[in-house]
C-alpha cells in the first residue's frame, strides 16, 4: 500500500499532465485561429477549430483549478510558499486566463467577427503557458528569498537565469506542436482536406523546435539543479521512450497517415518526458523547502480527499465519455452535419 | 507598510468577490429558471417557453464565462493574497474546495452538452433532463463554498495545537454550526435574485417595446418564482438571525446597534450615531429584536458591550443589514402587489407604473445580494477565522498587492463593459417575437422536407 501523499501527488501530476494536453490544444488553437485570420486562411480551418472548442472550453479551465485546489489541499505548505512568491506572476496568469476565457465566450456566443477578441484569445494562448511555467522554474529552488516571516520571489535571479527562459520557450513551442498535431487529427476525422494540409504543415514545422528547446531546457536544468538532473538521467529509459514516441509520430505525420495514432504517440512522448521530470523531482515539491512527506496534510484530510476524488471521478468519467461521444467521436458532428 | 498591504489585500479580495458575487448568483439562480421554463414548454407544448429557455441560456452562458474566470481568480487569490490563511486552514477546508471544483466540472460538462444539443434528441424530455445536473452542480458548488464561509465564521472540526490545526475532521468542519443557515440563505437568495433578474428584464422590455405574449408569460413565470423564493428567503433570513443570536451574538448586535445586553430588546431601524455613540433618528420597534432573535419578546439579547473593543465588527454593518432586509421585504411586497393585480380582473397588471416597479426588482435584488454579502464579511471582522486568526495575520507581505488591485480593477471594468455590450448585441437586434417567427418558419420548412434531420 503506497502512502496517501504519494498517491495524492501521482494523481495530481496525472491531472497536471491532462491539463498540459487539453490546455495546449486549446491555447494553440487560439493562436492558430488568430494566425489564420490575419493571413486570410481562416476560411480553411476556423470553423473546424470553433467546432471542437465550443463545447469543451470551460472543461480546460477546470483541469487547472482542479490541480491547484488539489495541490493546496494535499500539501497546504505549497499555498504559503508558492502563494507568497508567485503573487505577481500568478496574478498575471489569472488575469490572462480571465481575459482568455471571457473573450472566447464573447467572441463565440456574442459577435462572430471581432478581430480584437480573436487577437486577445490568440495572444493569451501563448502568454499563459509562459507565465504558468514560472511555477515549474521556481520549484527547482534558488529563486525564493526567505526572511524571518516572509517569502518572496528573487526576480533578478529568475530573469537572468537561462533555465527560466528555456522553460518558457519549451512551454510555448510544445503548445503549438501539441495543438497542431491534434487539430490535424481532428481535421482528418472531419475529412476537411484543406485544413488538414495546413495543420499537418504546422505540426511538422513545430516538431523540430520542440525537441531542440526540450534538450536546451534539460541542459540548463543540469547546470541549475544537479540532483534533479541526475535523477532524470537515472530514468534514461523514460527519456529514451519519449524520443522514440516522438520519432514514430514524426514518421506518421510525414507519411501523412494515421493521424490519430500520431497524436497518441505525441501524447505518450510528453507523458514519458513529463513523468521523468516529475519522478526526478521527488521528493521535493519546492526545492528545498517542501517535500512530499514533510508538506503533506493530515491523514484524515488526505483520506477524505482521496474518497472525494474517487467519488468525483465516478461522476465525471461517464459525463466526459458522453461529451466525447457527442462531440469528439460523433463523425456527423465533427463534419459539421449536426 | 504592513498595514498598507493588509488594506490592499482586503481591497483586492473584496473587489474580486463583490464582482464575482453578481455572476455567481446568476450562475446558481438562472439554471433553475431555464429548467422550469423548458419543462413548462414541453409540457404545455408552448414554444414561447422553449424560446424562453433558449434565450435565457444564451445570455446565461455569457455570464457563466465571467463567473468562471472570476471564480478562478478568487480561488487563486486565496493562496496568492492570503498565504498564511491557506497555510493554517488549508488542512481543514481543502475538502469542500476540492468538491466544489468537482461540482462545477459536472455542471460545466452538462452545460456544454445542453447548449449544443437543442435539436439532437427525438424525445424533448431527454434534452430537459440535461438541466438537472446543471441545476444540481450549480447548487452544490454554492453549498460547498458556503461551508467554507461557514467555517470561517464558526470554525470547528480540529484541535488547535502549537499554532497548527491538528486532529482534523474535514466533514465536521464542513458541517459547522453556521453551515445550515448560511446555505439556506445563499440558495434561497440566489434563486430569488435569478427570478427577479428575469422578471425585471421582461418588465423593462415591455416598457420599452410594448407588451407581447412572450414577455407576459416570462413575467408571470418569473414573478411566481419571486413570490415563492421571496417567502423561502424570508424564512432563511429568520433562521440566520436566530443562528447569529445563539452562536455569533456580536455579529447580530453590531447589525442591530444593540450595545447593552437586555431583555425585551428593541429592534432599531436606520438612524445614525452621534459622537457619544447614542442612536439618533432611528425607528424603535419595542421588543421586536428579542422576538426575532429567540422567538420570545422578553428573551435576553447579548449586546456589544460584552465583547472586547478590538473584537467588535464595524458598526457600519447596521446599514448593510437594514438595506438587505428592507429590499428582501420590498421584493416580497412587489410580488404580492403583482399577483393582486393579476387576480383582480379590474386592474391591469401591465400598467406603466407597475411595470416600472417590476423593472426595479432586478437591480434591487442584486443590491441586496451585495449588501448581504458585505454584511456577512464585515460582520466577521476582525477575524478571518473567528477566534483563531485575525485578518491582518493572514495577508501577504508583498507590497505589489497594491499594484495588483489596480490591474484587477482594470480587468473587471473591461469584463463588465464588454459583457454588457455583448449581451446588448445578442438581444438588441433580435427581439423574441422576431426570433419566434423565424424559428417557426424553419420548423415548418423542415417538416415539409419530411423529418430528414430526425
Amino acid at each position: 500500500m503506497i502512502s496517501y501523499e504519494l498517491m495524492g501527488i501521482s494523481v495530481l501530476w496525472l491531472f497536471l499532465y491532462g491539463y498540459l494536453i487539453v490546455a495546449s490544444i486549446d491555447f494553440g488553437a487560439g493562436f492558430f485561429a488568430f494566425y489564420a485570420r490575419s493571413t486570410k486562411q481562416d476560411h480553411v480551418m476556423n470553423r473546424l477549430i470553433s467546432r471542437y472548442l465550443s463545447p469543451v472550453w470551460e472543461i480546460t479551465n477546470v483541469f487547472f483549478v482542479f490541480f491547484y485546489i488539489g495541490i493546496v489541499g494535499f500539501f497546504p505548505d505549497t499555498a504559503y510558499y508558492y502563494g507568497s512568491a508567485l503573487l505577481v506572476p500568478g496574478s498575471i496568469a489569472v488575469i490572462l486566463l480571465a481575459i482568455r476565457g471571457s473573450f472566447y465566450a464573447f467572441e463565440n456566443y456574442g459577435s462572430k467577427t471581432n478581430i480584437i477578441y480573436l487577437f486577445l484569445y490568440g495572444a493569451t494562448g501563448l502568454l499563459i503557458p509562459a507565465s504558468l511555467s514560472v511555477a515549474l522554474t521556481v520549484s527547482e529552488g534558488g529563486f525564493i528569498l526567505k526572511e524571518a516571516d516572509a517569502v518572496s520571489l528573487d526576480y533578478w535571479a529568475l530573469f537572468t537565469n537561462p533555465l527560466s527562459w528555456s522553460i518558457v520557450g519549451l512551454a510555448i513551442v510544445s503548445v503549438l506542436f501539441i495543438s497542431s498535431s491534434f487539430l490535424a487529427f481532428y481535421a482528418s476525422r472531419a475529412e476537411d482536406h484543406s485544413a488538414l494540409k495546413l495543420l499537418r504543415t504546422y505540426a511538422l514545422f513545430w516538431s523540430t523546435p520542440t525537441i531542440i528547446t526540450a534538450l536546451t531546457a534539460f541542459i540548463f536544468l543540469g547546470q541549475h539543479n544537479e540532483r534533479h538532473f541526475q535523477n532524470m538521467m537515472d530514468l534514461w529509459w523514460l527519456l529514451g521512450l519519449s524520443v522514440a514516441f516522438f520519432m514514430v509520430a514524426m514518421w506518421l505525420l510525414y507519411q501523412g497517415r494515421r493521424y490519430g495514432l500520431a497524436f497518441i504517440c505525441i501524447m505518450l512522448q510528453f507523458f514519458s518526458a513529463f513523468f521523468a521530470y516529475g519522478i526526478g523531482h521527488y521528493p521535493y515539491i519546492l526545492d528545498p523547502y517542501i517535500t512530499i512527506q514533510g508538506g503533506a496534510t493530515s491523514p484524515s484530510m488526505g483520506f477524505a480527499l482521496v474518497v472525494a476524488f474517487i467519488g468525483g471521478l465516478c461522476l465525471l468519467i461517464p459525463s466526459l465519455a458522453l461529451v466525447f461521444k457527442l462531440f469528439l467521436f460523433d463523425a456527423d458532428y465533427v463534419k459539421g452535419k449536426k | 507598510m504592513a498595514v498598507d498591504t493588509v488594506f490592499w489585500s482586503k481591497m483586492v479580495t473584496g473587489m474580486t468577490l463583490g464582482f464575482h458575487a453578481i455572476f455567481a448568483t446568476i450562475g446558481v439562480g438562472i439554471p433553475l429558471m431555464i429548467a422550469i421554463a423548458e419543462f413548462i414548454g414541453i409540457r404545455k407544448k408552448d414554444p414561447h417557453y422553449i424560446l424562453m429557455a433558449k434565450r435565457w441560456s444564451r445570455g446565461f452562458i455569457i455570464s457563466v464565462a465571467v463567473g468562471v474566470v472570476t471564480g478562478t481568480a478568487i480561488s487563486l487569490q486565496l493562496a496568492l493574497v492570503w498565504p498564511h490563511f491557506m497555510k493554517l486552514a488549508g488542512n481543514v477546508i481543502a475538502l469542500p474546495l476540492f468538491m466544489e471544483v468537482f461540482a462545477f466540472f459536472f455542471e460545466a460538462i452538462f452545460l456544454g452538452i445542453y447548449l449544443y444539443t437543442w435539436d439532437r434528441f427525438k424525445n424533448p424530455y431527454i434534452h430537459w433532463l440535461l438541466t438537472i445536473p446543471i441545476v444540481a452542480g450549480a447548487g452544490m458548488s454554492a453549498v460547498f463554498i458556503t461551508t467554507v464561509n461557514g467555517f470561517m465564521n464558526q470554525p470547528g472540526g480540529f484541535v488547535m495545537e502549537a499554532g497548527h490545526f491538528t486532529a482534523v475532521d474535514p466533514v465536521q468542519a464542513m458541517l459547522n454550526t453556521a453551515t445550515f443557515s448560511k446555505v439556506f440563505h445563499v440558495l434561497s437568495s440566489a434563486y430569488l435574485t435569478g427570478a427577479a433578474l428575469l422578471a425585471g428584464i421582461a418588465a423593462f422590455t415591455m416598457l420599452r417595446k410594448g407588451r407581447s405574449a412572450y414577455h407576459k408569460k416570462a413575467l408571470n413565470l418569473s414573478m411566481a418564482a419571486v413570490l415563492l423564493f421571496g417567502l423561502l428567503n424570508t424564512l432563511a433570513g429568520d433562521v440566520s438571525a436566530k443562528f447569529l443570536a445563539e452562536h455569533q451574538p456580536e455579529k447580530l448586535a453590531a447589525a442591530e446597534w444593540h450595545f447593552e445586553t437586555e431583555k425585551g430588546a428593541d429592534l432599531i431601524l436606520m438612524g445614525w450615531l452621534n459622537a457619544e455613540h447614542e442612536i439618533i433618528g432611528a425607528i424603535h420597534l419595542p421588543k421586536l429584536l428579542s422576538f426575532l432573535a429567540f422567538g420570545d419578546f422578553n428573551a435576553e439579547v447579548k449586546g456589544l458591550e460584552e465583547f472586547p473593543l478590538d473584537e467588535r465588527p464595524p458598526l457600519l454593518v447596521h446599514y448593510l443589514f437594514d438595506f438587505m432586509a428592507g429590499i428582501g421585504f420590498a421584493l416580497l411586497a412587489i410580488a404580492c402587489l403583482y399577483f393582486l393585480f393579476v387576480f383582480w380582473k379590474k386592474r391591469n397588471e401591465l400598467n406603466k407604473w407597475l411595470l416600472r416597479i417590476l423593472a426595479l426588482t432586478a437591480p434591487l435584488s442584486f443590491l441586496a445580494v451585495e449588501f448581504g454579502w458585505l454584511y456577512a464579511e464585515l460582520g466577521r471582522q476582525p477575524w478571518i477565522i473567528r477566534g483563531y486568526m485575525r485578518v491582518e495575520e493572514a495577508a501577504t507581505t508583498s507590497p505589489s498587492v497594491r499594484l495588483l488591485f489596480f490591474l484587477f480593477l482594470l480587468l473587471y471594468i473591461a469584463l463588465a463593459v464588454v459583457c454588457v455590450l455583448v449581451l446588448r448585441r445578442l438581444f438588441h437586434h433580435k427581439p423574441a417575437e422576431a426570433e419566434m417567427e423565424t424559428w417557426m418558419k424553419e420548423k415548418r420548412d423542415s417538416s415539409k422536407e419530411g423529418g430528414e434531420r430526425a
